[in-house]
């Protein structure tokens, strides 16, 4: 259960994003796990509007794409599908595989609201470091 | 984050104080931005750190993880003992209450600090950070780290430790692997404890439990032992040795260590570093459009 403190972490990449690019709002946020990450994208969204309530993101649509597992065999060269707990290559069965999906945790994009006026200003040498740290 | 050293400016996060350029505009008119960046980009930045102030020590950093009860302190009494005057060892120790197992270290004769973490699951690298504030690195050669007994979270945080090893106690059953692949996968070193239990839980296969393991696609050794019993300490003991070795050359040669399975974040700032800075970090913008599958909120107060 650790999907809140991972919703906090991300909350505070999203608002020093959003901050350095002068934005009103947040509306979307695409997120990619995999299975693997140890992550439960269903938690993950429990646990969102807890982690986002008064932030410029309490509102933000956040959408979870779920990365398919993936292997590539070191043996014969295939990619295949495979299961989280069964990592073999799905063509000789062999266990010598390398994971090529299934592992991301990762803040993919963002949708924000850039008032006009700010849009000059955001589009130029964004610097705030201390708001982003 | 440390604030005193320098270490927040990073090549994982330099894009965001350098970052610019233009937005590129979805359908209704909002700025897409493109981040791809690791979830726990704070952490994984703090381990960083923790991983340098290892190597400028030339301390070797183990991860120990297991569920509760597998027998995490226990081995690391017997390991103190049977590598004293030999190895100087240091141990910090995660549990959610009491100073119970830093105390059970400190009779040992080593320095032990205890982290409470309160209700946390796991430890993270800030929680390390402030420990290592309170230890002396300059006399220790091997750093236990005894993440929260548990399974599933402490496997996503990355401490800055060079090695993460697994425990699986005989009384847990061997399909251990395949019901926590996360966990198992992360393993650089898989200890199988209490095999003076095997007589008496006879449903217990220890090969069964291997194969389990290698179905999560790793080579990594797998010890059978019995702290207990006294058996199969020496090749544990001779794991270390041959780690700290091989630790010590690389620091020698200007390389750093890295469990061989990193989360997201570690691979994401190890790309940027080779790279030579924000490349291999891109901060693009571009439209949106993906197609995925949406997880969509729950109703708040449900």
């Amino acid at each position: 259960m650790h999907e809140l403190s991972v919703c906090l972490s991300l909350l505070e990449q999203v608002q020093a994003i959003a901050a350095q690019h002068h934005a009103t709002a947040v509306e979307r946020i695409l997120l990619r796990i995999g299975p693997l990450s140890g992550v439960e994208a269903t938690l993950l969204a429990n646990a969102y509007p807890l982690a986002a309530a008064g932030t410029i993101a309490e509102h933000a649509v956040l959408d979870i794409e779920s990365m398919p597992v993936q292997v590539h065999c070191n043996d014969c060269g295939a990619d295949s599908q495979a299961e989280p707990n069964r990592l073999l290559c799905a063509d000789c069965g062999s266990w010598r595989t390398r994971l090529v999906s299934g592992d991301e945790m990762l803040l993919a994009n963002l949708e924000l609201t850039v008032p006009e006026t700010d849009r000059s200003h955001a589009d130029g040498e964004a610097t705030e470091p201390d708001r982003l740290l | 984050m440390c604030d005193t050293c320098g270490c927040n400016i990073t090549p994982g996060n330099e894009h965001l104080v350098t970052g610019g350029g233009a937005h590129a505009r979805t359908k209704d008119g909002r700025a897409a931005v493109e981040v791809m960046q690791g979830l726990l980009d704070a952490n994984d930045q703090q381990a960083v750190h923790n991983r340098q102030h290892f190597d400028a020590h030339g301390v070797l950093a183990l991860n120990l993880m297991s569920s509760p009860g597998a027998g995490k302190t226990s081995l690391l009494e017997a390991t103190i003992d049977a590598l004293a005057g030999e190895l100087r060892i240091a141990v910090i120790e995660g549990d959610l209450e009491t100073e119970n197992d830093a105390e059970r270290i400190r009779a040992h004769g080593v320095p032990a600090v205890q982290i409470a973490t309160g209700s946390a699951c796991h430890l993270d690298a800030h929680m390390v950070h402030d420990a290592l504030h309170r230890l002396d690195l300059d006399g220790i050669d091997l750093l236990f780290i005894e993440n929260v007994g548990n399974l599933v979270c402490p496997a996503s945080f990355d401490l800055g430790q060079h090695r993460n090893l697994t425990l699986l106690s005989v009384p847990e059953g061997d399909d251990k692997p395949a019901k926590y692949p996360v966990m198992f996968r992360a393993a650089d070193l898989v200890l199988l404890t209490k095999t003076d239990l095997l007589p008496l839980l006879d449903d217990f296969d220890p090969d069964r439990a291997e194969r389990f393991l290698r179905q999560l696609a790793t080579d990594v050794p797998f010890l059978r032992l019995s702290v207990r019993g006294g058996v199969g300490i020496a090749p544990w003991l001779d794991w270390l040795r041959a780690e700290l070795a091989e630790h010590r050359e690389r620091i020698a040669r200007g390389e750093q260590r890295r469990p061989a399975i990193q989360p997201d974040g570690a691979l994401l700032h190890e790309a940027a570093t080779k790279s030579g800075g924000i490349g291999g970090r891109g901060h693009h913008h571009h439209e949106a459009g993906y197609g995925h599958a949406h997880v969509h909120p729950p109703m708040q107060g449900g």
